[in-house]
């Protein structure tokens, strides 16, 4: 299988790049670690022993803060890239993004319903709420897929415009809802619903950690056995038939592994939009669209793009930081805006 | 080798097809004609197990189509479309090594079936190309090598159809594709071809269904059927058939 770089520079290249940005984000933010302290903290928690003044501060930091911050970018980002890559082998169609279609919002809206429902259920162990967030989002997100994926089919044919329109009205009413939801809730529900809405890893913790890096695990090694499939899938639906794939089971399997995903996803981190769009678009750009190289490539460059576009977030205008859906929305935007002249769809 | 015994196919109240039978034989190439609508895809996709007949089975190599495993199937029935939608940038020898996916040949013997194919379907020069940037005849030879590598290296027991494979290609091309379609069927392979042009199929067809709203009209050897009555009661086209003065084949001319 042919690509425009090695494949395998390529992929040492995005390792590094990963190594890099864990490090970065893992070192850098409102108390700035020195890189060296950073490091050494690290290894001290992986259980060397190095002993040195300031030390055990750095330790608490990563520990505490940083690194299930960084895992959380880590895995929102690998995960947004890979369900990116699935919608768009899914819908054959190179623009289809979950936040386009209005999978994330549905999610959201799951999430918004799940934040506010917990107020109204009291003695609701804490432990239990991310696990019904990811829940709640799941399902909203395995609805809007499903509607936008009946309403942008005719005759067997994915259409673009239908699609998008459809995300965007969808989007439009998960927005009026969670503005309702927004409009009605007292001051602690209103900051949880504003940060689903923006985006951000702020305030990331282990608890909220676990269910989405669970489900980027099972993503993960189950999407590149599909790799093939999808391949044939970008040929048409009855030519992948053809070429013997059960492709309504691939199908289903693929929306509800976009739904988990995304569901995931926006459960953790909010609204973070584009990284499905625009790291698939790059990667195909340099490996090509096989997707057995497409898959694992997107996932190393979304978990990066991720990554670094947190550490900007934190570092623009700190000690303050802005959400980091609104990073990823500055980047995306104009990107999409770009492929959107370059195709004429 | 594949056979479609009195097929019948419902949408709705709407009767696509109905009770036609044909019979599908290695080293014939066996041409489908009919006007618009007359249901000739209908019968490829039942014929490819793509829609289930309301009544009627199909059958290949002695059993039925729908007991035949998906990649069991693939591996002896492969379908051109009429024209593809794929939208992504792969290399053409991408593309045509889709053609491998249902078999567990190993990559070594693909890529060589894959050259092979792209030989066979005189498109070897454009291996490497993009597949993007294509014209739309190049696009079809393209899509020829992967059915070909598919079915590679064809033979008794493997099953073509066309749909249309001619339609939007200059007259060169659309014969330098129904001659590899000739050579598969030389190899002892079956074929079925959807055509609209009357010549090419008295040219490149051993036998001929007539398809009219649905119902088969007549079916039989070129010179039974490409014959002024049936192609008039079909077409509604008044014709006056001579000979090929070279090829001695039906040589069909509207009036």
């Amino acid at each position: 299988m042919g690509s425009l770089v090695p494949a395998r520079l390529l992929f040492v290249v995005l390792a590094l790049l990963l190594l890099i940005a864990i490090w970065l984000s893992l070192a850098l933010g409102p108390l700035n670690l020195a890189l060296g302290d950073s490091l050494a903290a690290a290894f001290r928690l992986l259980g060397a022993p190095i002993e040195r003044a300031g030390l055990e501060q750095a330790e608490l930091v990563l520990a505490q803060i940083r690194l299930p911050r960084t895992l959380l970018g880590c895995a929102a980002g690998a995960v947004l890239a890979l369900c990116g890559v699935a919608m768009q082998g899914l819908f054959r169609n190179p623009l289809a993004d979950p936040g386009l279609v209005g999978v994330s919002s549905g999610a959201a809206l799951g999430a918004a319903v799940a934040i506010v429902g917990a107020t109204f259920v009291p003695g609701l162990p804490l432990i239990w709420e991310p696990y019904l967030l990811s829940a709640f989002a799941f399902i909203g997100g395995l609805g809007v897929t499903l509607l936008v994926y009946r309403l942008g089919r005719r005759d067997g044919q994915t259409h673009v415009a239908t699609m998008l329109l459809s995300g965007i009205a969808l989007t439009a009413l998960a927005g009026a809802v969670v503005g309702l939801f927004t409009y009605l809730a007292d001051d602690r529900t209103l900051r949880s619903l504003t940060f689903w809405n923006l985006g951000s890893l702020n305030g990331a913790s282990y608890a909220r950690l676990w269910p989405l890096l669970l489900i980027t695990i099972a993503v993960a090694f189950w999407l590149p056995q599909r790799a093939k499939a999808l391949n044939a899938l970008l040929l048409g639906e009855s030519e992948a038939r053809h070429l013997g794939f059960d492709v309504e089971r691939i199908k289903r399997e693929l929306v509800v592994c976009t739904a988990l995903g995304v569901g995931a996803a926006v459960a953790a981190a909010g609204l973070i939009g584009f990284v499905g769009l625009v790291v698939p678009h790059l990667m195909r750009l340099l490996v090509g669209p096989d997707h057995r190289l497409l898959l694992p490539a997107s996932a190393l460059a979304g978990a990066s793009l991720l990554l670094l576009a947190d550490v900007a977030a934190r570092l623009v205008i700190a000690p303050a930081e802005l959400p980091i859906g609104i990073v990823t929305a500055l980047l995306g935007a104009p990107f999409f805006l770009y492929l959107l002249l370059r195709e004429r769809v | 080798m594949l056979a479609g015994n009195d097929l019948t196919i419902r949408r709705g109240a709407i009767t696509a097809l109905q009770g036609v039978s044909l019979q599908l034989r290695p080293g014939q190439v066996f041409g489908v004609l009919g006007p618009n609508g007359a249901g000739k895809s209908t019968l490829l996709a039942a014929l490819s197990g793509e829609l289930v007949p309301s009544a009627g089975h199909v059958v290949l190599q002695g059993r039925a189509l729908a007991d035949w495993p998906d990649l069991e199937r693939a591996r002896c029935l492969a379908v051109l479309p009429q024209s593809s939608t794929l939208n992504f940038a792969f290399r053409v020898a991408d593309v045509v090594a889709m053609g491998r996916l249902p078999h567990r040949t190993g990559r070594r013997a693909d890529t060589a079936i894959v050259e092979a194919a792209l030989a066979a379907a005189d498109a070897q020069h454009l291996a490497a190309r993009s597949y993007l940037k294509l014209s739309g005849g190049e696009r079809q030879r393209v899509h020829l090598a992967r059915v070909l590598a598919q079915l590679w290296p064809g033979g008794p027991g493997r099953v073509l159809l066309l749909d249309e494979p001619t339609s939007m290609l200059d007259p060169a091309h659309q014969h330098s594709i129904l001659q590899t379609v000739r050579g598969f069927a030389a190899q002892g392979g079956a074929a079925m071809v959807i055509l609209h042009d009357l010549n090419l199929a008295a040219r490149y067809c051993d036998r001929i269904l007539l398809l009219k709203d649905g119902r088969p009209h007549a079916e039989g050897v070129v010179d039974e059927v490409l014959r002024a009555k049936p192609l008039e009661a079909v077409f509604g086209l008044d014709v006056l058939v001579q000979r090929h003065p070279e090829r001695g084949h039906p040589l069909i001319i509207a009036r």
